[in-house]
């Protein structure tokens, strides 16, 4: 895992100086405290952050092929290298390292970029042809791993993060007011957008080829959906047979490290499905972590202590309390670079810096288990909604959404008008964003917060009508769960599951994540099961439930499906943290222009007097506070971490005429 | 208070407390709250509320549908017959 950078002139050669490469493998340093390396030539210059997890001594990068006409700077992980490797050596390939980098070296010599078919695993990629002045990118199917670009003129500058482009000067950095109509809407950005006007980022399943003068972006993967014609017909203990294999072979990949490897453990089912794989099928002696919260209605951590004792496992915790959480808030924008409408990613953050203090580099998750089983609430909602559809008159119906939502509906005055909030748009089923819907035009409310100026810059953009067209031709044809997971991993999960709170608050602390759950052949064969296998009634993950059935004790099997949350109004409001009180002022309002300072000001009193603001309010909070961080951290405050100095372990330079 | 006074402070809540503007005069007021977008999923119970705290009317439970709340003209038809006394229940 490492954080990579590089800048390529696309048409005539001009300077590339070593020291801005140095700078912008400085700004991601955290990615990769290990080592660094960097190549240059007339065309073409790699910077590398080494976090050393395969061959620890020989996998320094650079690395190049035998006729050095080929160079890679790679972040992440092959997790199927070592067959690769093999078939690779038949062909008559020479390796001088023992690490997965090499092998996509080679294995991109020989297939071009259908080489990524081959490759399970999360990674970035970048390799540079010398001979026929190629640049090609890559990223992981699902989008675990990031990777950034801008074109500036004819330079062509890429990296990990985009504080790393902005530490290559030159790159102009302006808020994209789309971007905050898509965050607001969303909750993030849509694939291939940033906060920032100009920077863009490679889809997830994207590959692309910079040579010539032109940039050529294709897709080569696709979330696997299928009509209900090529669904399997298989009995449903077959299915699970078939799903406990390739869970068990997608861990034991993911366990290939030589550096210990740990889990992280929640408490529910998916951590302590996976944790309990590692631990009775790989390694006895295996370390895990886990959050707790100071709040009760937050907290796991009774479940996380019955899995450790189930288990045996050698345990750490950290602690999230409210202030700890609204203080390290700054910090955490900063990493995510992006408006965030929720604080769940701070306390992954502060888990990760323990995770290093217990010095490993490496842990497996349950992440992605929810979009690929079918366990988010969001999709049982769909499907009752779309049984109430069929019956809109039934009094008994609705009930079936005061059961997945009990603690909206505590409040016994709340059952007939809450119905009527979750019977909007009930009558069109054939709308392609039925299950979303509602959601996205509740956060959709936060957009009246915006300023006049922010909103006439957004103008009629309608982000709806972009995703719309976005979608794969199939779509439509798909079952109503299908196209939820879809419309669920396709936004969510790559641009800000996996990155908010997966690759960025674990990168901070040096931390690699590693997620069985993703691997393509679950997701896969997961897109050919009947959805009826996924949710049974009311009852989500059931096919996961079923395979984990002998592996977990009954209370974490039956546990109500508990949303991972952080509180947002108490950690936030009234924090210890300057920036952050400052990110919330009138004049920060003002000074920033875009929300409506008046319309801030009603909300803060607002939120100020009850005791317990909406969700939609606390979104707001959230998402004022940290686009106002972004603001200041990337416009006016950049850096606002120190870039870092480095030292080169390997510096190739083939430049014609070398200069700094 | 006349009618106009109490649709005028009905609206004036709506209108700070989800659309966070005082100039509430272009809200309109026979708009579903609900389809409209302006209640999120508590927004009824927080108009009630109001309402009992502020207007001293006390809402039974089974007065809690969506015929009473959903406008500004329902809100305000409810408020005047409970604050009248003619509501079904208990008045006042």
């Amino acid at each position: 895992m490492c954080g990579i950078a590089g800048i390529c002139n696309l048409g005539e050669p001009a300077p590339i100086s070593v020291e801005t490469l140095r700078r912008m493998v400085g700004a991601i340093r955290y990615r990769g405290p290990d080592e660094a390396g960097l190549f240059v030539d007339d065309y073409c210059g790699l910077g590398h952050a080494r976090l050393s997890i395969i061959d620890l001594s020989g996998g320094s990068q650079p690395i190049h092929n035998e006729s050095e006409s080929l160079w890679i700077i790679f972040n992440g992980e092959i997790f199927n290298y070592l067959e690769l490797r093999q078939d690779l050596l038949s062909k008559g390939h020479t390796f001088y390292t023992s690490s997965d980098t090499e092998v996509i070296l080679h294995i991109y010599e020989e297939l071009g970029p259908k080489c990524l078919e081959r490759l399970n695993g999360q990674f970035a990629i970048a390799i540079w042809d010398s001979s026929k002045r190629e640049l090609f990118l890559a990223r992981d199917r699902v989008g675990i791993r990031p990777l950034f670009y801008v074109l500036d003129g004819g330079r062509f500058v890429f990296a990990s993060e985009i504080k790393s482009l902005f530490s290559a000067g030159g790159v102009p950095c302006r808020i994209d007011p789309i971007a905050l109509d898509e965050v607001f809407t969303f909750w993030t950005t849509l694939p291939g957008k940033t906060m920032f006007r100009d920077v863009r980022e490679l889809p997830p399943g994207h590959y692309m080829m910079a040579a010539k003068g032109n940039i050529t972006i294709r897709k080569y993967w696709e979330l696997p959906f299928h009509h209900a014609e090529d669904h399997l017909d298989w009995p449903v203990d077959k299915i699970c047979n078939e799903v406990a294999g390739l869970l068990l072979d997608a861990t034991r990949i993911r366990l290939r490290s030589d550096v210990p490897v740990g889990c992280y453990l929640s408490g529910g089912l998916d951590s302590s499905g996976i944790t309990a794989l590692v631990r009775r099928n790989f390694n006895n002696n295996l370390r895990t972590f886990g959050i707790g919260f100071a709040e009760k209605d937050f907290d796991e951590s009774p479940y996380q202590d019955r899995m450790v004792s189930h288990l045996g496992t050698e345990h750490s915790s950290v602690l999230a309390d409210n202030t700890l959480i609204g203080s390290r808030f700054p910090d955490v924008v900063w990493h995510c670079e992006k408006p965030l409408l929720r604080t769940a990613p701070v306390p992954l953050f502060l888990l990760s810096d323990v995770v290093r203090g217990k010095r490993f580099k490496v842990v497996l998750t349950g992440e992605g288990a929810d979009e690929i089983f079918g366990g988010y609430n969001i999709f049982r909602e769909t499907l009752v909604r779309r049984f109430w559809a069929k019956d809109p008159d039934s009094k008994y119906r609705p009930l079936l959404i005061r059961k997945l939502y009990p603690y909206i509906f505590k409040d016994s005055r709340s059952k007939s008008t809450l119905g009527a909030f979750f019977a909007k748009g009930i009558e069109d089923t054939d709308d392609p964003f039925f299950s979303h819907r509602i959601r996205w035009e509740n956060t959709s409310r936060l957009k009246s917060l915006f300023s006049d100026d922010l909103r006439s810059e957004v103008g009629t953009y309608n982000g709806y009508d972009v995703l719309r067209a976005s979608l794969p031709e199939p779509f439509g044809s798909w079952d109503p769960l299908s196209k939820a997971q879809y419309l669920e991993a396709a936004i969510f999960l790559s641009n800000y599951l996996l990155s908010s709170q997966g690759d960025r608050v674990a990168m901070a602390h040096s931390v690699e994540i590693r997620l069985p759950f993703l691997d393509y052949r679950v997701i896969e064969f997961m897109g050919r099961v009947p959805p009826k296998w996924k949710i049974r009634g009311m009852n989500e993950k059931y096919l996961l439930k079923k395979v984990f059935a002998e592996l977990l004790p009954e209370p974490i099997l039956k546990r109500a499906k508990h949303p991972y949350r952080a509180p947002i109004q108490k950690s936030l409001f009234d924090s210890d943290r300057p920036e952050l009180r400052d990110s919330l002022s009138g004049e920060t309002v003002r000074r920033i222009g875009l929300f409506d300072p008046k319309r801030v000001e009603i909300l803060l009193s607002k939120i100020r007097r009850s005791q317990k603001a909406s969700e939609v309010e606390e979104m707001a909070l959230a998402g004022i506070a940290s686009t106002h961080l972004v603001a200041d951290q990337f416009l006016t405050g950049f850096p606002y971490r120190p870039i870092v100095p480095v030292t080169v372990k390997i510096f190739v330079d083939r430049r014609s005429v070398a200069k700094n | 208070m006349d009618n106009s006074d109490l649709e005028t402070k009905i609206m004036k809540y709506i209108s700070e407390n989800f659309l966070y503007r005082t100039d509430y005069n272009n809200v309109d007021k026979g708009a579903s709250l609900i389809g409209s977008g302006i209640f999120d999923s508590t927004g009824i119970l927080e108009i009630i509320t109001y309402l009992e705290e502020k207007l001293n009317i006390k809402v039974e439970d089974e007065e809690v549908i969506p015929d009473n709340f959903d406008s500004i003209n329902a809100i305000t038809t409810f408020t005047r017959k409970k604050l009248d006394g003619i509501a079904k229940g208990e008045a006042i």
